[in-house]
């Protein structure tokens, strides 16, 4: 498996929206990476692969996948693996990347982004999955870590144990999303800044911020992890601690749901861009 | 051994049902149910959300909420079997067929199958279309015309292409003039839209032909034959201008059997 970590740049990225398009051509717009969800490109042709093939031709590319069910038990979907192996021949992203969930109930798709226990088994099924991934892509993945609303019995493993060991045994980087750690944290009344503490920093690839929705429960706020909204103030935070400790990353600003107009979405960008910038110049600062 | 797989399959069920999987909790245990049902809610809202991106014209028509609880009953019903969900949605037009609330709207089904067949023309394969010169000289008797994957011919059984037109998202309302029956053609343009046209009984049999590979002429002829008054040459141009006709072949006047 050679080593891609080189992929994307480390610089802010926007997930791509079609709804953009234009605006994005038309301001020839200086953005490091754009992202797209794998599944929304598995039709045959027209306008969406009309798009990304001109998107490509002038950023970087991360393929994002949301349909592979690495948390499922079993194989996994062999139609599915050889669709994103398509992709990947055509398009040849800088990073393609999965996340620590399941979303598949044998023939059965869910649509959403489902919880595991983390276990000894679990972790054996999730190596093997990514093993069988990087295997047909031929390719390093990143694999991202979860938000969750509720947890198991049955773990035995903290999911930052549970992650890097993951990334240990199969070879993948991680992708560190800041407003899952943020938003799993608060549900599950833990510390969000612990579980960075003991994140492993040099095996992350790729940074997700993105949007939450809150609701007020007795005991306190349950977080929805919404994709909806500009990123919270305290995931912000969290990022600049992670980048001024673990260095800067390729960042994503995770915008998917009431999409706003483009300006506000580069706005977005724009404040991870200058977090990097910031960053960097303490880093070389640091150095002399 | 087997724990997981038993997990997802409680898990599962746990997002039909009323209970939770075993072993599921909470940082504050008494708000355990309330928490699982970001799942339950997250499941069944995207799935929705899904088909209203197909069906947009149909969430205009029965309204949002009725949308909704609707397609709940339909993905319940017809779970997606695939993550690619461009696919899913095949079968709601005949769905909404037999959907005992709709009995009285007909048209319903009609509207839904020009929906899932123009998101059918949106990701069709590419294929370039055939320059205008090779139309030029052609000998009618011996042209055969290719399609491009994304043309159909749908025929229905209402005026759909007319209710279709009028209820776009965000467009005013506007009174229906058209009773009869309605044959739709849908085509994905050279600029990737996705354009439905009502079209005669001798344009569909044109095409139709066309597809299965008869010669213009004698497309034409069953064209002429479905509607007698039927003038090919509009439908053509239509075709040729939209980029729908990938090449046209002239056969041989007379192939000696020995040579092919």
């Amino acid at each position: 498996m050679g080593d891609t970590m080189q992929g994307l740049p480390n610089r802010a990225g926007l997930g791509f929206k079609p709804e953009h398009f234009a605006a994005i051509r038309q301001s020839a717009a200086s953005v490091g990476f754009f992202e797209v969800h794998a599944e929304n490109y598995m039709g045959a042709g027209g306008l969406p692969h009309a798009q990304l093939a001109a998107l490509r031709a002038d950023y970087a590319l991360s393929l994002h996948g949301v349909g592979l069910s690495i948390g499922g038990p079993g194989r996994l979907n062999r139609n599915h693996l050889m669709r994103l192996r398509t992709l990947c021949d055509r398009y040849e992203p800088e990073s393609f990347s999965e996340h620590l969930a399941w979303s598949s109930h044998g023939a059965d798709y869910l649509n959403d982004l489902l919880p595991l226990p983390y276990t000894e088994e679990t972790l054996a099924i999730v190596c093997d999955h990514v093993d069988e991934v990087q295997e047909v892509l031929g390719r390093r993945m990143l694999l991202e870590n979860p938000s969750t609303y509720v947890l198991f019995e049955q773990s035995t493993i903290p999911e930052v144990d549970f992650l890097t060991e993951v990334a240990r045994r199969s070879g993948c980087g991680l992708l560190l999303d800041v407003n899952n750690v943020f938003v799993s944290a608060t549900n599950h009344r833990m510390d969000a800044r612990a579980y960075l503490a003991a994140f492993p920093l040099e095996m992350v690839g790729e940074v997700h911020l993105g949007g939450h929705d809150a609701e007020e429960l007795p005991s306190g706020p349950l977080l929805i992890d919404a994709h909806g909204t500009p990123v919270a103030e305290p995931v912000w935070v969290l990022y600049a601690e992670a980048i001024a400790r673990g260095g800067p990353r390729p960042t994503l600003i995770e915008w998917d749901n009431d999409l706003p107009e483009w300006p506000v979405l580069l706005a977005e960008a724009h404040r991870a861009q200058s977090m990097l910038d910031h960053q960097g110049g303490t880093a070389l600062a640091r150095a002399s | 051994m087997h724990a997981h797989r038993e997990f997802i399959a409680a898990f599962d069920a746990s997002l039909k049902g009323a209970t939770l999987p075993p072993g599921v909790t909470a940082c504050a245990p008494d708000e355990t149910e309330r928490r699982f049902a970001v799942y339950r809610n997250n499941v069944a809202s995207s799935l929705t959300e899904a088909l209203a991106r197909r069906y947009p014209v149909i969430q205009r028509l029965v309204g949002a909420e009725f949308f909704a609880a609707m397609a709940r009953l339909y993905a319940e019903a017809k779970r997606p079997r695939s993550p690619v969900l461009l696919e899913w949605g095949d079968s709601f037009p005949d769905f909404l067929a037999g959907f005992p609330p709709l009995q009285t709207y007909p048209y319903m089904a009609d509207v839904a199958a020009i929906e899932f067949a123009r998101g059918v023309a949106f990701h069709a394969a590419d294929a370039p279309p055939a320059a205008p010169e090779v139309f030029a000289s052609a000998d009618p008797s011996r042209l055969r015309l290719r399609l491009h994957p994304s043309v159909q011919v749908l025929r229905l059984t209402s005026p759909a292409v007319s209710i279709w037109t009028l209820n776009q998202p965000g467009s005013a309302p506007a009174p229906l003039t058209q009773t009869q029956p309605e044959i739709a053609l849908i085509l994905r343009d050279r600029a990737f839209n996705v354009p439905v046209f009502a079209i005669s009984a001798g344009d569909a049999a044109l095409i139709e032909q066309l597809g299965q590979g008869a010669t213009l002429m004698a497309a034409a002829e069953m064209a002429h034959w479905a509607e007698p008054q039927h003038d090919p040459q509009p439908l053509v141009l239509r075709l040729i201008q939209s980029g729908a006709i990938l090449d046209a072949m002239e056969t041989p006047e007379c192939a000696p059997k020995s040579a092919l």
